[in-house]
């Protein structure tokens, strides 16, 4: 029998978002009556889901998309504008990467405050103390006020606080977005003891890999609504995505005469539509347009495949033809290649370059990372790229 | 899509989160970190000193002895007229220290708790009230120089310091009323804390703690003075402690109870408004800051 453990049924949250802000009882006197110009920023729009109790849940989103809102309303932070959230026993949040603390006080003062705030009793939280200091690792720091504290030092406090506070439904916000190696490690045992501890745990994060790694399942959200709920394969996946939507987005340099314009630069599947993820092993599509706003006998355009870290991998181009007519302002050209697709599993970029032809004295146009793409599903591999090969090992001679 | 391999033993009631508010959480919780939030936070301010506690003896009484002296020395109203004009100084000072404290100090205290308003929930009411409280907690230990005043001047103790109490409270819930509207009130508009301090300062000198009223003075000024609550409270504690033949009560000085009614009406009104607007405000505190 399934017992749910949070509950939430069309929920909504706007923000009023002023566009000039009016905080001083001056404004307020001198125009008294003067509509005061708001934006609504609808963060949240009808979401409704179900958590069982025991269950590891991840949610998803880019940033702005409504996942933060979220937490904070089930962590009773902020209020709905609609809807109904239903809660079993006692939660614990960790809410931008803190429980919650008074700078000025020291971490053992902290602790029982949050302690109590989270529901227990001061004495029971007393009791506790020594284990929340020892799990964070600052038995030597207990006395020092927090506002002397590293941040390193003040998530792991943060997050001891959390574990020790024995709740029934835990609300954690990227906390596997700071801490050193170690730390990360205690987090993901913690994640591990947590879950079988039938706890019911809502984990909000950017990296794919945990969610795939700890969730039962998973919740995507974007532009305040659930854009996927299910199998956190399958919602990581969507995730990227949505993510690298219009990679183009990515920081771009671009130098030359320009007496060229790049219009666009995507990938197509099989099928001819625009994606942004290209499954390790299959072919990649790139397509692109380019406009002349100078006229020239004829262009060559060049890209460079490079990997996250700017290390060039493979360049390849193509050009105008020697017989054809000269190229006019005005004239559009369409780019089209079709790659192998031996790259693992990362995120890649292409810079584009194009030059006069055949004058290649200058460069025209230059895009730097002009497209980026994720290529998912390949093998598990420490190069680039996954040559061909046909390899065999054999007995050549038995003793 | 997988499941949870084990359920947990226990299965809690589902139960309806409205979002942030003035009181929620039960009393239990409430009362355990308004003592824990004052508690520590007195610690912080006097263990965090060389001086310690003396630092918070120190200032009233350093107000205590200049104007104590001007009063006394240059232009001699004090010591004519008042039988006790010292103690009643002493005390008067050592009452208003509290009210402008605990209300000085919650202007800012919800905005300066932003760290933990955005990232937990607890009940907001009782961030401005651990503010009073902890102004309280300073008060009691200033009341013991107040004592020993008294004994110094020959204040003869009288059954009427019973009725002391009556006095605090009147103050402890009036003064709660205007913290709680300046903290929430704060958040929204910060000139607040620019015009308090112009008005606490208002506020000290129309109140009579410099300057007794008397029987024979004139009586416009004790009928507008008489308006404020402040001044009614700080009269009557006058009375009752230091239990002076010339000293008129709070209903003698307004001139009779209908002259109190209006000073009666502000005080209600400054706690309703200040629960009223507090319990309006709460749930989006969060958002505001």
């Amino acid at each position: 029998m399934r017992h749910p453990a949070i509950e939430v049924t069309d929920l909504h949250k706007s923000f009023r978002i002023p566009t000039n802000r009016v905080d001083s009882l001056k404004e307020r006197v001198v125009r008294p009556f003067s509509a005061r110009d708001y934006r609504e920023l609808h963060a949240l729009d009808g979401v409704s889901f179900e958590i069982d109790q025991g269950e590891f849940f991840g949610i998803v989103g880019r940033n702005g998309s409504g996942k933060s809102t979220l937490l904070k309303l089930l962590a009773s932070i902020y209020r709905p504008d609609r809807g109904r959230i239903r809660m079993a026993g006692r939660l614990a949040p960790f809410i931008e990467l803190g429980v919650g603390f008074n700078h000025e006080l020291t971490a053992r003062e902290n602790v029982v405050l949050n302690g109590v705030m989270m529901g227990l009793t001061p004495n029971e939280m007393r009791r506790r103390l020594d284990a929340v200091i020892e799990f964070a690792e600052l038995e030597e720091f207990a006395e020092l006020k927090l506002k002397n504290y590293s941040s390193g030092m003040l998530v792991r406090l943060a997050f001891a606080v959390m574990m020790e506070a024995d709740a029934d439904v835990l609300l954690i916000d990227e906390v596997l977005a700071v801490g050193d190696a170690a730390f990360q490690q205690k987090c993901a045992d913690a994640f591990h003891e947590m879950k079988a501890a039938g706890k019911t745990i809502v984990l909000v994060t950017h990296e794919m890999s945990t969610v795939e790694q700890y969730c039962h399942r998973a919740m995507l959200i974007a532009d305040g609504r659930i854009q996927q709920l299910g199998d956190p394969g399958e919602v990581g996946r969507e995730y990227l995505r949505l993510n690298f939507e219009g990679g183009a987005a990515a920081a771009k340099v671009t130098s030359g005469t320009r007496d060229l314009r790049l219009d666009g630069l995507w990938l197509e599947n099989a099928d001819g539509e625009r994606v942004e993820n290209v499954e390790f092993g299959e072919d990649i599509l790139l397509r692109g347009e380019v406009e002349v706003l100078q006229a020239t006998p004829g262009v060559r355009i060049g890209f460079t495949l490079i990997d996250e870290d700017g290390h060039g991998i493979f360049q390849f181009g193509t050009g105008t033809e020697e017989g054809d007519p000269p190229l006019e302002p005005g004239d559009r050209l369409a780019i089209s290649t079709r790659l192998e697709n031996p790259l693992t599993s990362g995120r890649y970029f292409l810079h584009f370059g194009a030059q006069r032809h055949p004058d290649p004295r200058a460069t025209v146009l230059h895009v730097e990372r002009a497209l980026g793409f994720h290529v998912f599903g390949g093998p598990p591999s420490q190069g680039v790229v996954q040559l061909p090969h046909e390899s065999s090992l054999s007995v050549r001679e038995r003793a | 899509m997988s499941t949870p391999t084990q359920t947990p033993p226990a299965a809690p009631e589902l139960k309806e989160v409205r979002g942030p508010s003035a009181l929620g959480g039960g009393p239990r919780r409430f009362f355990d970190l308004l003592w824990l939030m004052s508690a520590t936070e007195f610690k912080r301010i006097y263990f965090g000193t060389v001086l310690g506690y003396l630092w918070s003896l120190i200032r009233p009484l350093m107000l205590f002895g200049v104007l104590l002296f001007v009063f006394t020395r240059v232009f001699k109203i004090g010591s004519d007229k008042v039988e006790h004009y010292p103690v009643m100084l002493l005390l008067g000072i050592v009452l208003f220290t509290f009210f402008q404290e605990a209300t000085t100090n919650s202007v800012t205290s919800v905005v300066a708790q932003e760290g933990v308003v955005r990232k937990t929930q607890f009940p907001r009411l009782v961030i401005p009230l651990s503010t009073v409280l902890t102004a309280a907690f300073n008060f009691c230990l200033n009341l013991a120089i107040v004592l020993v005043f008294l004994f110094a001047f020959g204040v003869d103790p009288s059954w009427t310091w019973l009725l002391f109490p009556v006095v605090l409270a009147l103050l402890f819930a009036f003064t709660a009323g205007v913290s709680m509207a300046l903290s929430v009130l704060y958040v929204r508009f910060r000139d607040i804390a620019i015009i308090w301090t112009v008005v606490a300062q208002v506020l000290f000198y129309a109140t009579p703690i410099l300057y007794p009223i008397n029987f024979e003075s004139d009586s416009t000024y004790e009928r507008i003075l008489m308006l404020s609550p402040l001044a009614a409270i700080f009269e009557q504690a006058r009375v009752w402690v230091l239990n002076e033949a010339q000293a008129p009560t709070a209903v003698e000085a307004a001139g009779g109870w209908l002259g109190l009614v209006p000073a009666i009406v502000i005080f209600c009104a400054v706690c309703v408004y200040g629960v009223w607007v507090f319990r309006r405000e709460a749930p989006r505190v969060a958002e505001e800051l």
